[in-house]
């Protein structure tokens, strides 16, 4: 690690103070990406600014029929909340599978989405149900905010306070892990609402993805076989020691397959 | 009392599992500086100017030191305590290894500088201003390729690379038999190579105490002993009376901290440079580029069998890859480890093996968990499934027709050993029935009910452990003895401590070793303490490897313990003043034959420390004894291992079902603690089949699985509940009868799961399935099949 002054203030202002004076400044939420990229000197912060006294940007609220989690909502406490189980029990779900108990305590949503990894499993079931992420500046809709590879629509002043989720009829998550890292070699959300069906794909490509022959295809019958002749082009997926991009689109057809059987 | 063959819970898992252990990276000493290595990013390169005055240029940096700095100080380079002869007579190429990079590096890792600097940071930040020039050279990684004509060369005078080209058995014998042979069963395996990452990385604290001249290491070492005869003799030159080594808690080894390491060297002899303590800790990231990497082996092997399925011979063309330099014990695990135990359970009567021994530009490989052994028994059981699939025969069958029978001890193999005990046909029945794998087909089909293919594999394994004879090993190469030692101090008031030779780190031995003397003495294993782990306590020490500590070190305390008594006898018959020949041994008394008289060893240890009534013209005061126990063999244990797998065809990913293990170590101290060692081999067994494997860039040399991002090490989701038994026939020749179980899990369970695997592909025209079995290798092999693809 290099050195950096580390600030800890308690509200939004002070953030947008301390990075607007500051030009090489990083925000810090779990830590869990962010640290062992400095560990390891692949990063070199002026000041980190930690969010954890933040306390507006913690917690699970339903509005209406959605649910809004705070960024710095840990990972364990979207897993266990009892909103989140009955509103969308697929991302309880998703967040009970993200990395290990010591990651699940530390990482948060908000730190997850603002990386933009292209195997994490958040993005995955922000784009496929369509959510919103707040910022503080704007409200910005999923399919615009994952821009590419570890690559969002925040400007770099700009920090996420919250991620919006409509509730579907239904949704379900399948995750292929890799062995070695347990992130995703190809995960699939699936959800399905009364006017329409998004399926999105993370850890096949360089960023998450929506497959929409996938969507009109479910959109007309909502049943695995609906699916089972689209073949995910391999052009574009990734290919590493882990898989190639052939098991890759391989796997999205099979993990799509189970997530639409989930959904019930 | 009968502590031996309880499960006495672990008496220092306490201490481990309350934060209370004092590992090496714990110890922190007064004024201590912190060392960092600069390491070679590059595979292979010439090493030209190092301008250090960057690095030196904070106050907080306290020295710089090059491969040039040691050399011209007359340090000298890491040894090899193995020497191999080719079978031409010749004997191996044995390069230089220095402690740090001269005029080359040779792979990406190799330490080329250090670092001093009054905090890590600070050694850290001035690292990076430390210009190092490389020019870049052609590198090589896989060893079959380095064979071949026009392969880079890692060394220049070493012509293709060769290390040495070894051969064991006759082979004009295994010719004549496929001769006449009526089936030949081929096969051509990659045991893979893995890297070994003990829980603690590896760390090292050097200091010179300037009023003794005394110089200390802590370290963490499965060795100390054998640390401080290498690097004081070798590297160095300080004389033993100079040099202490401390190998404290150490977190895990498998084999990788047996090695004489060049952080060690670097943090002593900077230490006594700058007249101040000296610290380096690893990190994860750089045990994976600078501990010694297990396996790595390229293999044909031939079996002959006439009719009814004896085998005949057995024919193994070994290459084996040596990384860029020979770590400590190298040459040997892939010839002496690993060609001697080609026969395994088997009445096999001609036997070849050769192995080719090449130099790659990768980290050097060594000793891992089994050691040889588990490459030998990979081979071995593939070859004999294959067989059985061919000859269309049971593959349970098979070996029955061909184990060594239970009254055939000793039993001479045609490679070399003689084994002095077994019963496999014993182990193989009970996992059998244990598995119940009479009842297996209905579970396949239960399991293709559910769209899954289920596969059975069973696999045999014999190991050569209790490592070693000294005059049989020095006649093979090694450059040291493998006894152990041991005192037993009995102290004025009956407690009793034990100083072994051995060392623990993460075996128990505080406990086994303490059930072993507290009936030995007949005392309570309250009053036994085990003490290991330093130079300055233990006489002598060969230390811990290859399964060796209970049947070497433990018996080694039981000598010692038998002079105790021996002593003791004589100072009860004074005592109670009868006839040394009357006095009788039991349960911790002396008693006059025949008579309640009688005298505990308690009340004989005090008389021995305060000699007033004593036979003081005879004997001297005190009660302690020492032993060093050189073993008459080896020892082998055996066992059987049966896996049960199920194979999603739609994504290739592999689940076990049941894993059933069946083992004979001889006779079990603890066999709760014997078990926790038959589940760590049998997950570390279980990551080699399924999901480990070091792989570096073919082009560049690059280490691709640098970190657990890559590196898939098992975890508990990974395996099943395990279904574990033992069966025992002693050691004839140990006074404990014990065998070891260390590394016995790793051995067999490789074999095991693959010939499961291959069973459950069986539909789709698969002979073999390399390690490790990633979903993506076996969901190709269904996709790819004709049955398959015609299905799709
Ligand atoms: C061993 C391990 C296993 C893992 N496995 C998985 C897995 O299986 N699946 C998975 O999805 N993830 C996995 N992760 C990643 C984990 O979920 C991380 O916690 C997450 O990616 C980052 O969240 P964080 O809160 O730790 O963010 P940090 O590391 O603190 O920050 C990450 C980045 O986001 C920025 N940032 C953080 N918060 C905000 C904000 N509110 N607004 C704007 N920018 C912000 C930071 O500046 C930084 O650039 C794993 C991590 C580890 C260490």
């Amino acid at each position: 690690m290099y050195e950096f002054e580390y600030h800890r203030p308690a509200n939004l202002d002070e953030v947008g103070r301390i990075l607007g004076a500051r030009e090489e400044a990083k925000i810090v939420a779990g830590g869990m990406t962010l640290i062992p990229t400095l560990k390891q000197r692949l990063a070199h912060p002026s000041d980190l600014i930690d969010l954890g006294a933040i306390s507006s940007l913690r917690g699970i609220r339903e509005e209406g029929d959605r649910i809004v989690i705070g960024a710095m909502t840990r990972h364990v406490e979207v897993e266990r909340s009892a909103i989140v189980q009955r509103g969308i029990p697929a991302l309880a779900a998703l967040a009970g599978h993200i990395g290990d108990p010591a990651v699940r305590n530390r990482g948060t949503i908000g730190g997850s989405i603002a990386n933009n990894d292209p195997a994490a499993d958040y993005p995955a079931a922000v784009l496929a149900l369509g959510g919103s992420v707040k910022t503080t500046k704007r409200e910005i809709a999923a399919d615009p905010f994952f821009t590419g590879m570890f690559e969002t629509a925040l400007d770099p002043s700009e920090i996420i306070t919250a991620v919006s989720f409509p509730k579907p009829q239904a949704a379900a998550y399948q995750k292929f892990p890799n062995p070695a890292s347990r992130y995703a070699i190809a995960g699939v959300f699936v959800a399905r609402f009364p006017n329409a069906v998004r399926v999105a794909v993370t850890g096949a490509a360089p960023c998450v993805f929506r497959v929409p022959e996938m969507e009109a295809a479910l959109s007309r019958s909502f049943s695995a076989d609906a699916i089972k002749d689209i073949k995910i082009p391999e052009g574009g997926l990734n290919t590493d020691i882990h898989a190639s991009a052939e098991y890759r689109a391989h796997l999205v057809g099979v993990m799509a397959r189970r997530a639409v059987a989930a959904c019930g | 009392m009968a502590e031996i063959g309880r499960a006495v819970k672990r008496r220092e898992d306490l201490r481990f599992l309350t934060g209370a252990g004092t590992y090496t990276d714990d110890i922190n000493r007064p004024g201590q500086l912190y060392a960092y290595i600069v390491r070679s990013p590059h595979a292979h390169a010439r090493l030209g100017g190092i301008d250090a005055s960057g690095a030196r240029s904070s106050p907080e940096v306290v020295a710089v030191f090059t491969g040039n700095d040691m050399a011209a100080d007359g340090v000298g380079g890491l040894p090899c305590g193995w020497q191999i002869h080719s079978k031409d007579g010749t004997p191996m190429a044995e390069p230089p290894h220095p402690v740090l990079a001269v005029e080359r590096v040779r792979h990406v890792g190799d330490p080329v500088a250090v670092i001093v600097a009054e905090s890590l940071g600070a050694a850290r930040d001035a690292a990076e201003r430390l210009a190092v020039q490389y020019t870049e050279l052609p590198a090589i990684t896989d060893p079959a390729a380095a064979l071949k004509p026009g392969a880079p060369r890692v060394w220049d005078d070493i012509a293709g690379n060769l290390c040495f080209d070894w051969q064991l058995g006759d082979a004009a014998a295994v010719d004549a038999a496929f001769a006449r042979a009526r089936h030949v069963a081929r096969i051509d395996l990659v045991n893979n190579r893995l890297i070994p990452n003990a829980m603690e990385p590896r760390a090292a604290i050097g200091e010179f105490d300037r009023a003794s001249g005394e110089y200390t290491l802590f370290t963490t070492s499965q060795n100390p002993h054998v640390i401080r005869l290498l690097m004081g003799a070798f590297v160095l030159h300080i004389p033993e009376s100079r040099l202490r080594v401390v190998a404290p808690d150490v977190g895990g080894g498998f084999g990788s901290k047996i090695y004489h390491y060049a952080e060690e060297a670097i943090v002593t002899w900077a230490a006594g440079k700058l007249k101040r303590p000296i610290k380096w800790t690893a990190e994860r990231s750089e045990s994976f580029v600078s501990d010694a990497h297990g396996r790595d082996h390229v293999t044909h092997a031939e079996l002959a069998l006439d009719a009814g399925g004896k085998f005949l011979a057995l024919k193994v063309s070994t290459i084996a890859n040596m990384g860029a330099y020979l770590s400590t014990f190298a040459p040997a695990i892939p010839t002496y480890l690993y060609g001697t135990l080609l026969a395994g359970t088997y009445t096999t009567p001609a036997i070849t093996v050769e192995t080719k021994a090449v130099f790659t530009n990768t980290a050097p490989v060594d000793a891992y968990r089994g050691a040889g052994r588990p490459e030998a028994t990979f081979l071995l059981e593939r070859l004999v499934d294959v067989a059985a699939d061919e000859l269309g025969i049971d593959p349970a069958e098979l070996r029955r027709r061909n184990f060594i029978p239970k009254d055939a001890y000793p039993y001479q193999t045609p490679v070399a050993l003689q084994y002095d005990s077994g019963d496999y046909r014993a182990t193989l029945e009970m996992a059998l029935k244990a598995a119940d794998y009479a009842g297996f087909e209905a579970r396949r089909e239960e399991a293709a009910r559910r769209g899954k293919l289920r596969g059975i594999g069973l696999a045999t394994y014999l190991e050569a452990c209790g490592i070693a004879p000294s005059a049989v090993v020095g006649s093979l190469g090694a450059r040291a003895g493998l006894y152990e030692a041991a005192i037993v101090r009995v102290h004025p008031t009956g407690s009793v401590s034990v100083l072994t030779g051995s060392h623990s780190h993460g075996q128990g031995h505080e406990t086994s070793f303490a059930q072993l003397v507290a009936d030995g003495l007949g005392i309570p294993i309250e009053t036994v303490e085990i003490i290991h782990g330093d130079t300055a306590k233990i006489p002598f020490g060969m230390g811990t490897y290859g399964s060796r500590s209970l049947a070497v070190g433990g018996s080694a305390i039981q000598k010692a313990m038998d002079k105790v008594v021996a002593k003791g006898k004589k100072i009860a018959a004074h005592l109670l003043e009868a006839s040394e020949a009357d006095i009788e041994w039991k349960d911790g008394t002396f008693t006059v034959a025949g008579t309640d008289r009688a005298k505990t060893l308690g009340e004989v240890a005090l008389a021995a420390y305060v000699p007033h009534n004593y036979p003081i013209d005879e004997l001297e005061p005190g009660l302690e004894e020492s032993a060093f126990y050189d073993p008459k063999n080896f020892t082998f244990p055996a066992g059987a291992y049966v896996a049960e797998v199920e194979i999603d065809p739609d994504t290739g990913k592999l689940s076990i079902e049941r894993f059933t293990a069946s083992d004979d170590f001889g006779r079990i101290i603890n066999p709760m603690i014997v078990a926790g060692q038959v589940h760590g081999g049998l997950v570390q067994g279980i990551g080699q089949a399924l999901l480990e494997s070091c792989v570096y860039d073919k082009e560049t040399g690059q280490l691709l699985t640098g970190s657990y991002n890559d590196y898939a090490m098992p975890r508990a989701d990974d395996v099943p509940s395990f279904a574990l038994s033992t069966h025992a026939t002693l050691c004839t020749h140990n006074p404990l009868g014990v065998k070891g179980c260390g590394e016995a899990g790793a051995i067999g369970a490789p074999a095991a799961l693959t010939n499961a695997i291959v069973d459950a592909l069986k539909p789709f025209g698969v002979r073999h399935v390399d390690m490790p079995a990633r979903p993506e290798k076996l969901w190709r092999i269904i996709k790819e099949h004709p049955a398959r693809a015609a299905a799709e």
